[in-house]
């Protein structure tokens, strides 16, 4: 090889990646940018996704303070198996606790997890359920799903002493909640999962109102600047 | 003119992306569940493949054939990530629904495939109508499988159009067929494929016949010539 065709494919070489070097650069200042105008907006709808989740579990008028950001994380084996990091939101008026909601998993649904949110009040009694996420089939286990029955509303004022430890599951297990047509399964592990975080509030009351919150007012913000 | 006039008929019906090219068939099927779902992926998609297109014909004489491809990767990444952010911070409903399918728009091989075909031998205006055409022809077909499929599984059209249309979008609902026991089996994945058939069987049905009454003698050429799949 001579030197010229040498020479003119090493600029071709070197053309090629600052092209591709430029295009980057513009891509990556044009993402920032965008980022940075819409990150306020998107914080800003999440906050608000989360907070009206958390009120349809827990009356909105019943509380005073930002619920979505007095939370804590526990874990527990028993109560929530599959090495599960619940949220336990909590809602206090006046400084005095009012309810919690958790958000948590029954695994054993038809077609794997079910994401729940429960809501429960200070005396123990359920304040709402709904399912967050769900893969069970529909027009059967899907009547779970508020948009498709009114069944997840069965558990609203039912505490542990109201069915009674025999009461918390479905009807052909002997309990008070009923089953769907052709789907015993979905419903079984909603109740059963609902149940078992029902007695995890009881016996840890205080200790759930008490600690300190992991998002103290206004950290998410300068979070996000940071 | 007559330039334009073509661009806008391969993208629509000639080379239709959904019925004909059979390309970025996996959203396609996904989320045709609703008319609401498909318009809004369609929207998102058509918006991408325009700008997409203008872009990749800007850096026309900026780019050695050899790093286009990565070019344009690079490009329609950087797009879809834009269109996700904003329908994140201002349709943040519908970017829930449509969950994984907006960032999954920069694998629809549609995209790319404009990128190469068309915008990259073509100036920025004609490349920018064709991205609108083409975009419109998916935007048609994903809007079409979702009225079909939501007709059929639950007996209403525009259901949930608030997700789009905020609080102006609510009264858009109309339910044609009233009541329980709709056939479910379309809004479920097997119902996108049947779906889609029978589109595809309805387009060549209508391309067969209008070449049957054009040429009687010869008859009809055997399949759709141009249908191909990846």
């Amino acid at each position: 090889m001579n030197e010229t065709p040498d020479a003119s494919q090493q600029a071709s070489v070197s053309r090629s990646a600052l092209s591709l070097g430029l295009i980057a650069l513009a891509s990556a200042a044009l993402l920032s940018w965008v980022y940075s105008l819409t990150e306020s907006r998107i914080a800003e709808q999440e906050r608000r996704d989360l907070l009206r989740q958390l009120q349809q579990v827990v009356p909105g008028d019943s509380f005073d303070n930002a619920m979505h950001e007095d939370v804590i994380t526990v874990r527990h084996e028993v109560a929530f198996p599959g090495g599960q990091e619940v949220q336990v939101y909590r809602a206090r008026r006046d400084g005095a606790p009012v309810a919690v909601a958790m958000k948590l998993r029954a695994n054993d649904g038809y077609n794997g997890r079910i994401d729940l949110l429960v809501g429960i009040y200070e005396d123990s009694r359920i304040s709402g359920v709904r399912v967050l996420s769900h893969r069970e089939t529909p027009g059967l286990g899907d009547a779970i799903d508020i948009e498709r029955s009114d069944w997840i509303l069965s558990f609203e004022g039912k505490s542990p002493v109201q069915p009674g430890p025999d009461g918390w599951a479905v009807k052909r297990d002997g309990g008070v909640f009923d089953q769907f047509t052709g789907a015993t399964i979905t419903p079984r592990a909603v109740v059963d999962a609902v149940h078992r975080a029902l007695q995890f509030f009881e016996s840890n009351h205080d200790g759930l109102f008490s600690a300190p919150s992991q998002v103290q007012p206004g950290e998410r913000e300068s979070q996000d600047e940071a | 003119m007559t330039k334009y006039a073509d661009i806008f008929a391969n993208g629509i019906w000639r080379h239709n992306t959904g019925l004909v090219v059979l390309l970025g068939l996996c959203p396609l099927l996904a989320v045709s569940n609703t008319v609401v779902n498909g318009l809004g992926l369609g929207l998102a998609t058509m918006m991408t493949l325009m700008v997409t297109n203008f872009t990749v014909s800007l850096t026309r004489p900026l780019l050695r054939p050899e790093v286009r491809i990565p070019a344009y990767v690079l490009i329609i990444a950087s797009t879809v990530t834009v269109v996700e952010l904003l329908m994140k911070a201002w349709t943040h409903e519908l970017y829930r629904t449509l969950g994984i399918f907006i960032p999954l728009i920069v694998t629809n091989c549609a995209i790319i495939g404009r990128a190469e075909a068309f915008a990259s031998r073509n100036r920025p205006l004609p490349a920018l109508a064709d991205g609108f055409a083409v975009g419109l022809g998916f935007l048609i077909t994903l809007v079409m499988l979702g009225a079909v499929r939501e007709l059929v599984g639950h007996g209403t059209l525009l259901r949930e159009a608030g997700l789009l249309f905020k609080t102006a979008g609510e009264g858009l609902q109309i339910t044609v067929m009233p009541g329980e026991g709709k056939f479910l089996l379309a809004i479920l994945p097997p119902g996108a494929f049947i779906a889609l058939g029978c589109l595809v069987a309805v387009r060549n049905w209508l391309v067969a016949r209008r070449r049957h009454v054009r040429v009687p003698r010869e008859g009809i050429a055997p399949g759709a010539p141009r249908t191909s799949t990846t």
